[in-house]
């Protein structure tokens, strides 16, 4: 091969490597956040399709009721946001973001349900620092991980993508992106899924 | 020395695209200088107003027409700055109402990991009249050593660029009333 397409082709690919673990941190946390580096990007395979009728699930919640899947059937559009795990830095600025954007949900007649594989006195402690939450935190601790399962997003460590699912009024999944755990989804894609959802 | 070459080469070229940035491993300290921090002139005409800027393009703070900057490192995602933003707003009408102080005091916020889009969203939220930028590669993020947020950095300008930092600290305002104060005593103003 020519010499200085080699170059070019390092060039070009290098930067492709590079890429770096960032994340900005709320003075809410303190130091209570356990940094576990920079992360295989996905480590599980999606299970759910687009267009699908998605499969009914109830988890317990932070504040003590149950939520299931099913009881916003033919009443509100639901995304559902799993974040992998509490305590750490990305996931602890996440929510706190979509928690000042209600009016965006309600624009689009959706709830947003936030998961993780956290127990609930976890998700208690953890979530009590990011304010008050507007939406359902809901634990898929036991039987671990089962609903994450369902969906394909939960990795060979036990935790779960960083992950977006948006669910119709009809029980129909509409939108699905998981993550690059390493980097926090842009508000805006939810925003779109909402909006595609409403153009529909 | 052609890999001494080559090597060079790709350590320019990595710099010159973006994907490498020399991250600080503190924030900005009392008494020294910013890091190159590059901002796109704001679209608005009432913020490039604010800044003393005009047109398109980047500027650097030092170019912003005021004897002091201060900067806020925030995010859309993080609760003590939503919690801030009343304060914060209050803090800056007191500056734009004061008749001394609103030529030569100036507030920007730079919003860590933020987008565009996320920025905007924390501006309409809470009714923020100063310019926010976006900082959504936190490139600017680690040249102010990573720091958390809020966090506010005090600049106070010279002439031909020349500028100094007076102020760096993590956290809110707590007293709107204090904290100018707190930045008339430190800058000197």
């Amino acid at each position: 091969m020519n010499r200085y397409l080699k170059i070019l082709m390092v060039l070009v690919i290098t930067p492709l490597f590079l890429s770096t673990y960032a994340f900005g941190l709320s003075e809410a946390f303190k130091d209570n956040i356990y940094n576990p580096g920079k992360l295989k990007p996905i480590d599980s395979i999606l299970k759910v399709k687009v267009g699908e009728k998605a499969t009914d699930f109830t988890l317990p919640s932070v504040s003590g009721e149950k939520i299931s899947l099913n009881q916003f059937k033919g009443k509100k559009n639901v995304v559902i946001s799993f974040v992998p795990a509490a305590w750490t830095p990305l996931c602890s600025d996440q929510w706190p973001g979509y928690n000042i954007v209600k009016e965006i949900f309600d624009q689009h007649n959706a709830i947003l349900i936030g998961i993780t594989v956290d127990n609930i006195p976890t998700l208690y402690a953890w979530t009590n620092q990011m304010g008050k939450l507007w939406f359902p935190v809901l634990s898929d601790f036991w039987p671990h991980g089962k609903v994450a399962k369902m969906f394909g997003v939960l990795r060979t460590d036990g935790v779960s993508e960083r992950a977006l699912f948006i669910i119709d009024k009809e029980g129909i999944l509409r939108y699905a992106h998981v993550s690059d755990i390493n980097k926090r989804p842009n508000l805006q894609d939810i925003v779109e899924g909402l909006e595609k959802l409403s153009s529909q | 020395m052609k890999k001494v070459f080559i090597l060079s080469g790709l350590l320019v070229y990595l710099l010159l695209s973006g994907y490498l940035v020399i991250a600080a491993t503190k924030p900005p300290g009392v008494g020294g200088v910013l890091p190159e921090i590059i901002l796109s002139v704001p679209e608005k005409p009432e913020h490039q107003k604010y800044l003393g800027l005009a047109g398109e393009g980047r500027f650097t703070i030092p170019k912003i027409k005021a004897k002091v900057v201060l900067i806020e490192i925030f995010s859309m995602y993080c609760p003590h700055c939503q919690g801030n933003a009343s304060i914060v707003n209050e803090f800056y009408r007191k500056i734009e109402n004061d008749r001394n102080l609103k030529e030569k005091i100036k507030l920007i916020g730079i919003g860590t990991g933020n987008s565009s889009y996320e920025i905007d969203v924390f501006r309409k939220k809470y009714n923020i009249e100063f310019p926010l930028f976006p900082d959504g590669d936190y490139s600017i993020h680690k040249m102010v050593g990573e720091v958390r947020t809020p966090y506010f950095i005090g600049v106070k300008i010279g002439k031909g660029g020349a500028h100094s930092i007076f102020f760096s600290k993590l956290g809110g305002i707590e007293n709107p009333d204090k904290f100018i104060s707190l930045i008339l005593q430190l800058s000197g103003l």
